[in-house]
């Protein structure tokens, strides 16, 4: 508790022991190799497709300055040069002959200048490149996999929440026969991961014809054992006199599951409902196996096969990136703390 | 278990009424609806009785599990005992256990190149190398860092958001954004030509591409082993570290002797847990070097994925092999955890 | 409204038999009270009644009609619980129109029910808030109020005050007897408090173990109890029991050196054990002849009354109770006579031997 407390307490000792120095070096550097790939790949979202092929890269998105000229229908980039004199001048670069280029004063148009191409420097400036953003939504299938994502994101976490949640009332407020078999199934499909039976879900899916439509990613993780036993575990908390009152009040077993069980859970709920959240908008295995058509493809999908590309368009690429980023670092921001909460009390994930 | 406040966010507005009123015919609407679900649960609770409600509930969720789980690891093991190219078991003759003969045909277990399916085994001998690295770092680090968390620091809620934050990322963006750096022109290079030292073709060379694997796979992951940790780190209680204060115990031997052994349990969790997800790795890695170069970083998922979906000729009853052998290896490595676990509880 | 009849009703939990075989008849109306000390099966019987736990033998009539096999929710009854049970994501409307809404009833039917519940209640300012915002007695009233809103044929209720503090839990007994008065419904109260019994009781019914002890109206259990259980549970301060032993037909001794008792000794045989029962308020302090001389451990004075802690050798320590303020000191003797009138004995069994039996 109270570190600032501490930190004084221990500074009125006099010493710091050489481990905090060595702590706060060790969380220094996470900071850094933990956010510094992710602000790399924000950056370069920004990025012309020129400066990303650039080598050395430059740290932030620059583009060249270009400035109008009198007399000149395009604009001309703007170049820092050093003149025969030694003096420093910004010029623009009306064209280019060999190792020689013919510059113009923008501020006097009828100065040219003859520079030797070595001694300009381009003039850069800060500039972020939003169509790296809106073209790939325009002239690729982007929004498409967006809409997919999201879609298959909400239906997936509703269907999710209300048969897990069902499953769980059942095993958390009933005592019927049957009752350890259904606890054994559950805790069998826990051990079984989508991994080995790949390919026979691939052929109910077939036979439901399901097939490359986006039901064919929703179905087969809508029941989660970690989901019902999550639920179960905050169902068996509730009070019994609760569900008992209901009985009483003539409320039947739908509506005691509905209008009681349902609204008390709702904490449990929302930690799982994040979950399936982050579950369903990162799944890729299972969409990659079962989506073969492009304008089924999600979001992870898209990306994976438009890096599988010949001709990598980066720019795209990186930005079409950082949307899919969006939706987590919103989660993150804003309830990082009880994702942290759920997994060190569930140990899922 | 979790609290969540009322409405994250939600600040009274002048709009506030009108939000009220929309919340409040929002309610009716989904009363409405809900009400037409009432009705014919309630009949059909008067129709099976009370008791049998029960099993109305759990309807959907086995029928799920039945239909994506149970069903499908029947069918696995019909695939692995039929061949042929068919996707349905009734069209496909039996072979016995000769997908399983020819997967295990191998001269010698210690070489792939021996075997008939090389990539197979490359695919074991890859995954076995990654999930050893990948144990080892992941176990360190996680612990390392749960215990420098668990430390009396300045701004441990921001350090630990800083070191969970991957663990919400795609494997698709987390592959990608190294694959950023890591590539010929990228920022890594860029670093190394700096200091003076040469370009590294880091997916060209097997060795580095193994290690930027492991390395990507736990930079991702290792937010969520440290959670776990330093969950038990916080639950061990404050004065046994008083005691061992007033006994003037050194640092080191208060880790040794205390903070290890009562983290043992949450221990035996991450490493078992981290075996498991490393003998499963799939989509990181395929993202981040495709299995290459060569075969030299193709993981056993990849190798089924790729048998069963992406090769010309699609091998559903090798796939459905290779996926049971590997069931076992993963249920082993499960029955271990439960039986840890509840032992440890 | 209607009456209740258990016939044989018997309850285990798994080899566990918690209720041995009740046979109880409640008339339409009456205000029953079930009471007995923590862990008898009180609240066993009170659920079996509502339909929350099936019986393992015997039967349940309502009105006449069997419904051992009837569900909770067909049973037409009424709970509160011990610790309320609101429901505490409604507001205090919604949790007394809950049940009506279950019925099926029309929304004003409804709203008329609720608002009269709530102004016999005195909840009619809190129905939009959440029990969370609520005082416990406030709670406490809620959760009666759900239950008259449905008009059962019963009311059950479990230790319903028992999470009030003193002072509420005696304003709301009175607040609770008028409230039947006034509805006039046949309830069933569950209490291990016998003063809420003997305050609020038509008819009282002892359990102890999973049996019933007595089942009679207050004065009944107070003057003639059945038993030794029954007559030290009931009355407070306790009873006085003293071990003695029969010297003649109509005449026992009070320990080894006390004076001979006058006392109905009905079968017993001279020379046989038993338990002479006599209350503190039926003890005076004998100017002459005493039947024993104590002295005096610990005096009390309330104003109103006094009350004595006397030992006198081989016997328990013995409550005497005097009206006003009698005045007189720790270590002085204090000799007593009984009332021969209010006199109760009972042999080596504990159960009461009576004039003429
Ligand atoms: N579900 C149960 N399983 C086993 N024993 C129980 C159960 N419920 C109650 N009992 C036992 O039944 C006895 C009576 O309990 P109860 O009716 O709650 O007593 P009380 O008179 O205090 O209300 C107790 O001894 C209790 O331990
Ligand atoms: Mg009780």
């Amino acid at each position: 508790m109270k570190p600032i407390q501490l930190l004084r307490a221990r500074r009125r000792n006099g010493h710091w022991h050489w481990t905090d120095i060595a702590a706060y070096a060790y969380l220094g550097l996470g900071v850094v190799l933990m956010f510094g790939p992710v602000m790399w790949l924000v950056l370069s979202s920004f990025k012309t497709q020129a400066s990303l092929l650039e080598f050395p890269p430059s740290l932030l998105p620059l583009s060249q300055q270009e400035v109008r000229v009198e007399g000149f229908p395009q604009p001309l980039p703007l170049f820092a040069a050093t003149l025969d004199n030694g003096e420093r001048r910004e010029l623009a670069q009306i064209r280019r002959i060999g190792l020689i280029a013919q510059m113009v004063d923008p501020a006097d148009p009828k100065r040219q200048y003859r520079v030797p191409t070595a001694r300009l420097a381009p003039v850069r400036h800060l500039s972020f490149v939003t169509s790296n953003y809106t073209e790939p939504l325009q002239k690729f299938a982007f929004t498409r996999y967006l809409w997919n994502s999201v879609f298959v994101t909400t239906i997936a976490t509703l269907i999710t929440l209300l048969i897990n949640s069902m499953a769980a009332y059942a095993l958390s407020i009933y005592e019927f026969r049957g009752k350890t078999i259904a606890m054994l199934m559950v805790i069998g499909t826990l051990m079984i991961p989508i991994t080995i039976i790949l390919v026979p879900v691939y052929l109910v899916i077939t036979k439901l014809g399901l097939v490359n439509s986006l039901w064919a990613v929703i179905l087969p993780g809508a029941a989660t054992p970690t989901g019902v036993f999550l639920l179960r575990q905050y169902m068996l908390t509730l009070p019994r006199d609760l569900i008992e009152a209901a009985r009483m009040d003539k409320a039947s077993e739908w509506q005691i599951y509905w209008r009681i069980v349902m609204p008390l859970a709702a904490p449990a709920l929302a930690v799982l409902a994040i979950f399936s959240i982050m579950w369903r908008w990162n799944e890729f295995l299972w969409p990659l196996a079962v989506l073969t058509r492009s304008e089924s493809f999600t979001l992870q999908i898209g990306l994976n096969a438009f890096q599988g590309e010949l001709q990598t368009q980066w720019n795209y690429l990186l930005a079409m990136t950082v949307v899919s980023l969006v939706p987590v670092a919103l989660v993150f921001v804003f309830l990082q703390r009880f994702i942290a909460t759920g997994i060190a009390n569930t140990g899922m994930k | 278990m979790i609290d969540l406040p009322d409405g994250i966010g939600l600040q009274a507005v002048p709009t506030a009424s009108r939000l009220a009123r929309l919340r409040r015919s929002g309610a009716t609407i989904l009363g409405a609806v809900l009400r037409l679900i009432d009705r014919p649960m309630g009949l059909l609770q008067r129709l099976i009785g009370e008791r049998r409600m029960v099993y109305v509930f759990l309807l959907p969720n086995l029928a799920f599990f039945s239909l994506f789980v149970f069903v499908p690891l029947a069918i696995d093991l019909a695939y692995s005992l039929t061949g042929g190219e068919s996707l349905f078991p009734s069209q496909r003759p039996y072979v016995g256990t000769e997908q399983y003969a020819y997967l295990f045909d191998c001269g010698s277990f210690f070489d792939p190149a021996s075997c008939r399916v090389d990539h197979f085994w490359r695919g074991v001998a890859n995954t076995m190398r990654f999930t050893v690295f990948q144990l080892v770092s992941m176990v360190t680090f996680s612990l390392v860092t749960a215990l420098v968390l668990n430390m009396r620091i300045r701004g441990r809620g921001f350090f630990r958001a800083v070191y969970f934050f991957p663990v919400l990322l795609s494997p698709v963006v987390v592959a990608l954004v190294w694959k950023w750096i890591l590539q010929r022109d990228g920022l890594l290079n860029a670093g190394l030509t700096m200091i003076g030292g040469q370009k590294i073709l880091f997916f060209v060379d097997p060795g580095w591409a193994m290690f930027w694997s492991v390395f990507v796979s736990v930079w991702a992951h290792m937010g969520f082993y440290t959670l776990i940790l330093l969950a038990g780190l916080q639950a061990i209680p404050a004065d046994l570290y008083e005691a061992a204060q007033m006994d003037a115990t050194p640092r080191w031997r208060v880790l040794v002797r205390i903070t290890l052994p009562l983290l043992w349990p949450n221990l035996i969790v991450v490493i078992v847990l981290a075996m498991i997800r490393g003998v499963q790795t799939f989509d990181e890695v395929f993202v981040l070097t495709g299995g290459g170069p060569g075969t030299a970083t193709l993981m056993i998922v990849q190798y089924i994925y790729e048998t069963a979906f992406a090769s010309q000729v699609q091998n559903f009853g090798l796939a459905a092999a290779a996926s049971i052998v590997l069931g076992v290896v993963l249920f082993l490595l499960t029955l271990a955890q439960l039986s840890r676990t509840r032992s440890a509880s | 409204m209607a009456g209740l009849t258990l016939r044989d009703v018997r309850k285990a939990y798994g080899t566990v038999a918690v209720i041995h075989g009740v046979d109880l008849a409640i008339a339409d109306g009456e205000f029953i009270v079930f009471v007995g000390p923590s862990g008898c099966g009180k609240s066993t019987l009170l659920r079996i009644i509502a339909g929350l736990e099936d019986v393992t033998g015997g039967e349940i009539a309502i009105d006449g009609h069997d419904v051992t096999r009837v569900p909770a929710s067909d049973r037409g009854l009424a709970m509160v619980f011990q610790s309320y049970a609101l429901y505490p994501h409604m507001t205090v409307y919604q949790n007394m129109a809950f049940a009506l809404e279950n019925m099926g009833l029309a929304r004003a039917e409804i709203d008329a029910r609720v608002r009269r519940a709530a102004g016999m209640l005195r909840l009619s300012d809190y129905l939009e808030r959440k029990p969370k915002a609520l005082s416990g007695g406030q709670r406490q009233r809620v959760a009666i109020g759900r239950a008259i809103v449905r008009d059962p044929k019963i009311f059950l209720l479990d230790e319903p005050l028992s999470n009030l503090d003193a002072e509420l839990r005696v304003a709301t007994r009175k607040e609770l007897a008028a409230l039947h008065a006034e509805i006039g419904g046949t309830m069933i109260y569950v209490t291990h408090d016998q003063v809420e019994a003997m305050t609020m009781a038509d008819r009282i019914v002892v359990l102890r173990g999973g049996r019933i002890e007595q089942v009679g109206t207050p004065l009944d259990l107070y003057n003639r109890p059945d038993n030794l259980f029954v007559a030290g549970f009931i009355g407070s301060p306790r009873m006085n029991l003293l071990p003695v032993q029969v010297v003649s037909p109509g005449l026992v001794r009070v320990g080894e050196a006390g004076e001979p008792i006058k006392v109905a000794t009905g079968p017993l045989a001279t020379g046989a054990s038993a338990t002479l029962g006599v209350r503190p308020e039926h003890i005076t302090l004998a100017d002459g002849a005493a039947d024993l001389t104590t002295t005096i451990d610990i005096v009390e004075q309330l104003g109103g009354d006094t009350y004595f802690y006397a030992s006198a050798p081989g016997l328990p320590q013995i409550t005497v109770r005097q009206n006003g303020q009698a005045l007189r000191g720790r270590g002085e003797t204090l000799p007593v006579r009984f009332e021969p009138a209010h006199l109760h004995l009972f042999d080596a069994e504990g159960a009461a031997v009576r004039p003429g039996v």
